[in-house]
């Protein structure tokens, strides 16, 4: 029972993670019905970039409160994230808005390995120690279940933005005008909406959320190194599929659902298999709930278009 | 074949025959030129070849068929892993040559089989998340299988495989006839270019095929094709399967040339990398896919050799390893090849397919 507790706990914190790299993509797919494969590269950027000012800081003053340094190399992070996202939309994906599927695919792919390169360039191919700012001392609400502020950090955090995103959209003209851009391109920019302003929006915002998804995953691990948003940004996109892609609220039910469903497939594969699959399967369960959804229910939980792309 | 001397620049178009002569000289002669500059350039020959036969097998999927699949490598290390198994000293077995290959071959079929019947109804991009899933599922059991009982030795791979033995002839044993000796790597580089010619022979009668018309129908549009009755269910499976068979074949050839496996070889960049070759190429032309795989195995190596001294002489130091500007360059080339030059280096025959579909405009 407290491996259970336990593992939803883990799942938890994974989950929203994913869950906030998930409504980047969803909300491109949602505006331009394409799959930005190079969302979970934005969040490896936020994350090293993060690295390189709270380090360099820390090296400047070193008796800056750590909150505050955590604060100034979120920042920085979300700016830069916010910028590449910006140059790619602009320099790669523009151009080929009205090209066939596979082109902007194709591009992102690149786009994708593009950025790992760069980062290998610049931050090199080593592991990196994030450092943990925030403490990672386990505290034990209940008997056997262990919880650390930088997993309570994370949990809020996630949460909070999510509602901030969900007030954004539905409550907001530019939240108008983003739903309306991706009902119809056309119509909208005939009622006014400047439909390339809220497409590199769309983009900058999902990049946002990525480099804070970024800071909070690798202050949980503790290391950042130039591969790390590779696998997470896979594991937003299942998530994203999962709860129905172009739906806020199927992303983060999504991202939630896919985290637990991890963390606890995680906790029994060895004793389900008889020992012969251990927890280093555990990639294996995004790629599987993905052939699963897209299988038997293309539209994900939520997900009330019928999509004709699937 | 008749693809490919088009390809030849001025020539292709007046003169086709002489255009074929051409290909064929430079096929023959390739090694022995490479040869004056080294050994290594031969066995990134050979390594070309065998790349060159998976832009080809990825270009029958990607490019005839239209269904853009990610985890191709997977086929690849299915090939190359029915060869470590049955021929090293891993489970003691030396099974001959030419019963792993056809071996290799039918578990890589059966594997994109498997991969096809569930993507079936999955097309553009939510197809190739899937396959690149499929892919990574492979690498995952490929380094994860040693335990608890070991079947791939994990992520060491499996050493000492045997060389390939065509009826008592080791190609990885130099060749005497009197006085000449010929160098192994020559051997390999011939024997490859052979399953290479074949294949493309294959593929070319395969595409002007009633099935590789179909493919282009269904491929152009979808919904069109089965409204004329074409059995796209099958299509798909026949392409998958076909598709990976090249895979496997060159699977096997590359675990005997390379002497070991591990699944550092077949992860998710070799995918993107052969992908990007078929689309640098380009998609659905034959010669697209050779000339790809020659130019994006080749490019990096001549880097190699260019950039690293020309930075030591620069900066002291070396700045960009060699793999550093390999990926760079295949995701410059994937990237900027889509936006400027859809078609690809070669654009694909019209009579074959429908160029401005890559182009712009018409939205599949």
């Amino acid at each position: 029972m407290d491996t259970l507790l336990q593992q939803l706990l883990n799942g938890l914190v994974v989950g929203s993670v994913y869950a906030l790299v998930a409504l980047g993509y969803t909300m491109v797919y949602g505006i331009l019905g394409l799959i930005n494969f190079a969302h979970g590269e934005v969040l490896m950027v936020g994350a090293l970039t993060a690295l390189t000012v709270i380090t360099t800081l820390m090296g400047v003053s070193p008796d800056m409160p750590p909150l505050l340094l955590l604060g100034i190399g979120l920042l920085a992070a979300m700016v830069v994230c916010m910028i590449v996202a910006f140059l790619m939309e602009r320099l790669a994906y523009r151009k080929l808005r009205n090209a066939p599927r596979l082109a902007p695919l194709i591009t992102a792919i690149g786009v994708s390995f593009l950025l790992q390169t760069l980062a290998m360039i610049v931050w090199g191919r080593n592991y990196h120690t994030f450092p943990q700012l925030i403490s990672t001392t386990p505290m034990q609400p209940i008997e056997g279940v262990y919880i650390n502020p930088i997993q309570i950090t994370t949990i809020v955090a996630s949460a909070i933005i999510m509602v901030g995103l969900v007030l954004l959209v539905t409550r907001t003209k530019l939240g108008r005008a983003m739903r309306a851009t991706a009902e119809n391109h056309r119509v909208a920019s005939l009622m006014g909406v400047d439909v390339n302003k809220i497409i590199s929006l769309t983009f900058v915002l999902g990049a946002a959320l990525a480099a804070v998804a970024g800071v909070l995953f690798a202050s949980n691990y503790g290391i950042a190194h130039y591969a790390m948003g590779f696998m997470p940004g896979l594991k937003a996109f299942t998530a994203a599929v999962l709860g129905g892609i172009g739906n806020l609220g199927g992303a983060m039910l999504g991202g939630i659902v896919l985290g637990l469903v991890e963390a606890v497939g995680a906790g029994y594969i060895e004793h389900l298999t008889f020992g012969f699959l251990n927890s280093s399967y555990q990639d294996i369960f995004a790629f599987v709930i993905l052939g699963i959804v897209l299988i038997f229910r293309p539209t994900g939980l939520l997900g009330e278009r019928v999509s004709d792309r699937a | 074949m008749d693809q490919l001397a088009e390809a030849v620049p001025y020539l292709g178009k007046r003169n086709l025959k002489a255009a074929r002569w051409v290909v064929i000289i430079i096929a023959l002669v390739a090694p022995i030129i490479a040869m004056m500059f080294g050994r290594t350039w031969v066995r990134i020959l050979d390594f070309a070849l065998l790349y060159m036969m998976l832009a080809l097998g990825l270009n029958l999927v990607v490019g005839f068929a239209g269904l853009l699949d990610l985890g191709y490598i997977a086929f690849y290390a299915v090939g190359a892993y029915t060869w470590a198994f049955l021929a090293s000293p891993h489970f003691g077995v030396h099974w001959p040559f030419w019963a792993i290959l056809p071996l290799g071959a039918g578990f890589a079929a059966m594997a994109g089989i498997i991969l096809g019947f569930p993507v079936l109804r999955l097309r553009g991009d939510y197809l190739a998340i899937v396959t690149l899933g499929f892919g990574e599922i492979v690498r995952i059991f490929m380094n994860n299988l040693n335990y608890p009982v070991n079947i791939t030795n994990g992520p060491q791979g499996i050493n000492a495989l045997d060389s390939m033995n065509l009826f008592g002839w080791d190609l990885a044993r130099n060749l005497t006839i009197g006085d000449v000796q010929i160098h192994s790597l020559y051997l390999y580089y011939y024997f490859f270019l052979l399953c290479v010619a074949g294949s493309i022979m294959f593929i070319q009668r395969m595409q002007i095929s009633r099935i590789g018309r179909a493919w282009a129908a269904m491929r152009d549009d979808e919904l069109a094709a089965k409204a004329i009755g074409i059995n796209t269910r099958n299509l798909k499976l026949l392409a998958f399967s076909l598709g990976a068979t090249f895979g496997g074949v060159a699977g096997g050839l590359f675990g005997s040339f390379q002497g070991f496996v591990s699944p550092e070889s077949f992860s998710l960049m070799e995918s993107i990398a052969v992908l990007t070759m078929v689309v640098f190429g380009g998609m659905g032309n034959i010669a697209g896919a050779v000339v790809g795989a020659l130019a994006l195995t080749a490019l990096p190596e001549i880097l190699r050799n260019i950039a690293v001294p020309l930075q030591e002489t620069l900066f002291g130091h070396v700045l960009l390893d060699p793999e550093v500007l390999r990926m760079l360059l295949l995701s410059l080339a994937m990237i900027l090849m889509m936006l400027l030059r859809p078609g690809g280096l070669i654009p694909a025959h019209a009579r074959y397919s429908r160029p401005e579909l890559l182009g712009k405009g018409v939205r599949t």
